[in-house]
C-alpha cells in the first residue's frame, strides 16, 4: 500500500524533445492516495498508457520524479516497484493451466507454498474459474482469459497499487458489468490504490471516487464524477462526459450579462474582462423547449428518442445545439431554446473561467 | 451462392498431373523397376522379387552409411536448433539493426551448394586455408583430408554454418510475433529470464521450430552436394552419407538394381519421417 505522488512528470517517446508537441505527456503534478479508486480517463492517444506504464516502471519518464510514500522509484524496474497491472488484451501463459497462470506471480516471489496454495484457490472463487482451474489456459474464451490477467494481479494482495489499462474492451457487455462490480468489491475489501485506465466515461464515473480526465497528453480535470458533470473545467470534459456532451457556443460576456443570438442573459456570477476566445457550455440536461419568441431561436434538426428521454439535436446560429427532453414532452412548431442561468460555465480559451458573486 | 456443379472441371487437373507424371511418378518407377530386376547388359533384365531388398538390408555397407547419416543429421540438429534460438534470442527486434542482423543472417543462405563445399574444401586445407592453417599454427593437428574426426568436424562446421541462419530467421519470425504486452506482463510478474523463455518465448516458436527440425532433418538427411565437394565422402568412407553411398553404388559400380533398392529404403524412410512432423503439426494447429 502506498501514496503515488507524480513530481512533475512529463514523458516525451523522442530523445530530444524540444516543443510542448514533442511530449505525450505533458508536465503533471499529482498525489494518487493510498486506497483510492482513481480513472484515467480520456480519448485514445491521449498519453493515458504513457501515464500508467510510468507509474507501473514500464517506462521511465523524461523529466520528473515518482515516489511511493516518501521513497523514490523513479528508476526502479516494475518488479522492484510491487506493482500489479493488468492490459488491455488478456497475456496468458499458454503452457500453464489457469491454476499455474494465477501462482505465477507468486512463484516468482518465492511466496511459500501453502501461502500460494491459499490465495491462488481465493482468486479462482472470485472470478468464477474454480471449475477450470486445472484445465491448460490456451483453450479459453477471450474473457476468461481476461479473468486470469485479472487474478495474476489479484492474487499479489500486498501490492503498493493495481493498475488497469482498459481492462474490459474484450470483454461481453454483461461481463463487463459483473467485472467492474467484483473490482469495486476487491476494492472495498482489500483497499488497494486502483487506477483503471478507460476511454469509456460510464466505466470511469462508476469504477472511481476520482476521476482525472486526459486530453492530448494534459490533465484537463480532476474531480468526483459531480464536479466533472456540474462544472467541466476544460469545453473537452463538457464534450467527453455527459451523453449527449455539453453544448459549448461562442458568446460575449460584459459583467454579468452575456449576450447570445441576440439576446442577453443575466448570469448568476459576473466576469472580469475576458480575452481570447469566450464560448458559453450549458448541458443539454439544463436547456427546456418553449414556444417560439420565449427563448433563443433554434432548428430543431432532429428528435431522437432513446426511451427515458428525448435528445433534440438543433441548430443554434449555425453551432449545433442539443437538448435533453424528458420523456413523453412534445417538441413545439418552431421550437425556442430556455437555459437555465445558474448552470451556464464561461470558458477562456477552453478553460472555465469561475466568476464572482 | 449456388455452387456449380461440373465434374469437367477436373479435365483442369490434367496438364498439372501430366508435369507430375513426368518429372516424379515415371522416374519413380523406373526405379522399382531395377530394384526388382537384374540384368547381364544388352538391355535384358531378369526378374528378382526381392532379392536386392533383402541384400541391402543384410549389408554392412548400408548399415554403415545410414548410421553416419543420422550421426550427421543428429548431431547438426543438437547444434543447429539451440545455436539458431540463441541468435535469434539476441537479435534486436526493430530498427536498423534488425534489417543489418537480417541481412547478414541471410547471406551464407544465398550461396549455392556446391560453392559452399568449394569454400570450406579451400578455406579448411592445413597447407593453404585459414581454417586450416590457422588450426595448425595454434597446435592442432589438423587434416581433413586424411584424419576421420577432422573430415566431421570440418563437414559439420560447415554446415552449421551454412544452415543455422534458417533456423534463425525462423525463430526470429517467431519471436517478432509476440505482443510486447506479454513482455511487460512478464516483468510486472516478476518473471525471470529463464521463465520469460520458457513460457512466453518457447510457446510462441513452437510451430516454427517443429518446422524448422522439419526442414533441416530433411535437408541434412538428403544431403550430398556439400559433403561430395569438400571430401567426396573419405577419408576412406568417414564422411560417406546415405546418398553419396548411393551414387557410388549406382553410378560408380553401376549396381543398378542395389542402388535402386537403397533409394526406394531412402525414400520410404523420408516419407515416413514427413508424415511424422506433418501429423505433428497438423495436431499442433488443432489446439
Amino acid at each position: 500500500m502506498a501514496r503515488i505522488t507524480l513530481d512533475k512528470i512529463a514523458h516525451s517517446y523522442l530523445p530530444r524533445p524540444t516543443t510542448d508537441a514533442d511530449f505525450a505527456l505533458k508536465e503533471i503534478d499529482h498525489v494518487w492516495e493510498d486506497g483510492g479508486a482513481y480513472a484515467l480517463l480520456g480519448p485514445s492517444g491521449c498519453g493515458k498508457t504513457t501515464l500508467l506504464n510510468i507509474i507501473s516502471g514500464l517506462l521511465v519518464p523524461s523529466l520528473g520524479n515518482i515516489l511511493f510514500n516518501e521513497e523514490d522509484v523513479t528508476r526502479r524496474a516494475p518488479e522492484q516497484r510491487n506493482i500489479a497491472q493488468v492490459f488491455q488484451f488478456p497475456v496468458i501463459y499458454d503452457t500453464m493451466t489457469v491454476a499455474q497462470n494465477l501462482a505465477f506471480p507468486l512463484v516468482n516471489r518465492r511466496v511459500p507454498k501453502g501461502e500460494i496454495g491459499r490465495r491462488v484457490t481465493e482468486a479462482l472463487d472470485m472470478l468464477d474459474l474454480a471449475g477450470k482451474a486445472n484445465r491448460k489456459a490456451r483453450g479459453l474464451t477471450a474473457d476468461e482469459k481476461q479473468k486470469i490477467s485479472l487474478g495474476r494481479g489479484l492474487v499479489r494482495y500486498d501490492v503498493n497499487a493495481i493498475l488497469f489499462d482498459e481492462p474490459l474492451t474484450v470483454i461481453d457487455p454483461h461481463m463487463k458489468w459483473q467485472l467492474r462490480t467484483k473490482l469495486k468489491e476487491l476494492h472495498r475489501r482489500f483497499g488497494h490504490t486502483m487506477i483503471y485506465v478507460t476511454h469509456d466515461q460510464t466505466e470511469a464515473l462508476t469504477f472511481a471516487d476520482k476521476v482525472v480526465v486526459m486530453y492530448e497528453g494534459e490533465v484537463v480535470q480532476i474531480g468526483t464524477p459531480a464536479e466533472l458533470f456540474d462544472e467541466p473545467a476544460h469545453t473537452f470534459v463538457g464534450y467527453f462526459i455527459g451523453s449527449p456532451g455539453m453544448n459549448v457556443l461562442p458568446c460575449e460576456v460584459a459583467g454579468d450579462r452575456l449576450r447570445l443570438g441576440g439576446r442577453e442573459i443575466v448570469l448568476k456570477r459576473s466576469y472580469p474582462e475576458l480575452r481570447g476566445c469566450t464560448e458559453l457550455g450549458i448541458r443539454p440536461e439544463f436547456v427546456r423547449l418553449a414556444r417560439p419568441g420565449e427563448g433563443l431561436p433554434i432548428t430543431v434538426s432532429r428528435v431522437e428518442d432513446i426511451g427515458r428521454f428525448k435528445i433534440v439535436r438543433a441548430k443554434l446560429e449555425g453551432y449545433s445545439f442539443d437538448a435533453v427532453l424528458p420523456e413523453g414532452a412534445e417538441v413545439p412548431e418552431g421550437a425556442s431554446a430556455v437555459i437555465d442561468p445558474i448552470r451556464i460555465n464561461i470558458y477562456q480559451d477552453s478553460h472555465l473561467v469561475r466568476g464572482g458573486a | 451462392m449456388e455452387k456449380t456443379l461440373n465434374n469437367k472441371a477436373w479435365f483442369m487437373v490434367l496438364p498439372v498431373l501430366f508435369i507430375v507424371a513426368l518429372n516424379a511418378i515415371v522416374p519413380l518407377m523406373t526405379v522399382v523397376n531395377y530394384s526388382v530386376q537384374d540384368t547381364f547388359g544388352n538391355n535384358v533384365f531378369f526378374f528378382e522379387g526381392t532379392r536386392w531388398f533383402t541384400e541391402v538390408l543384410h549389408s554392412g555397407r548400408f548399415h554403415a552409411s545410414l548410421q553416419r547419416q543420422f550421426l550427421f543429421t543428429f548431431t547438426i540438429l543438437v547444434i543447429e536448433i539451440p545455436l539458431g534460438v540463441a541468435i535469434a534470442l539476441t537479435m534486436p527486434r526493430r530498427g536498423f539493426w534488425a534489417s543489418v542482423c537480417l541481412v547478414l543472417m541471410a547471406l551464407p543462405l544465398l550461396i549455392p551448394w556446391n560453392v559452399v563445399g568449394a569454400m570450406w574444401n579451400i578455406y579448411a586445407l592445413p597447407d593453404i586455408g585459414l581454417l586450416g592453417y590457422g588450426l595448425n599454427w595454434l597446435g592442432f593437428n589438423y587434416d581433413y583430408t586424411q584424419q576421420p574426426t577432422a573430415a566431421w568436424f570440418t563437414v559439420i562446421l560447415m554446415d552449421v554454418w551454412h544452415w543455422t541462419s534458417l533456423v534463425v530467421l525462423l525463430a526470429y519470425a517467431g519471436l517478432r510475433s509476440i505482443d510486447d504486452n506479454y513482455y511487460r506482463a512478464a516483468q510486472i510478474d516478476g518473471a525471470s529470464r529463464w521463465a520469460v523463455f520458457r513460457h512466453i518465448q518457447l510457446p510462441k516458436m513452437k510451430h516454427v521450430l517443429t518446422i524448422a527440425i522439419l526442414l533441416r532433418f530433411m535437408d541434412s538427411f538428403m544431403i550430398y552436394t556439400e559433403p561430395f565437394v569438400l571430401t567426396g565422402g573419405g577419408p576412406g568412407n568417414a564422411t560417406t552419407v546415405l546418398s553419396i553411398d548411393l551414387v557410388k553404388a549406382a553410378l560408380g559400380e553401376f549396381n543398378l538394381g542395389v542402388a535402386a533398392a537403397m533409394s526406394i529404403i531412402y525414400f520410404l524412410m523420408t516419407l515416413l519421417v514427413c508424415w511424422l512432423f506433418y501429423t505433428i503439426i497438423m495436431q499442433g494447429e488443432k489446439e
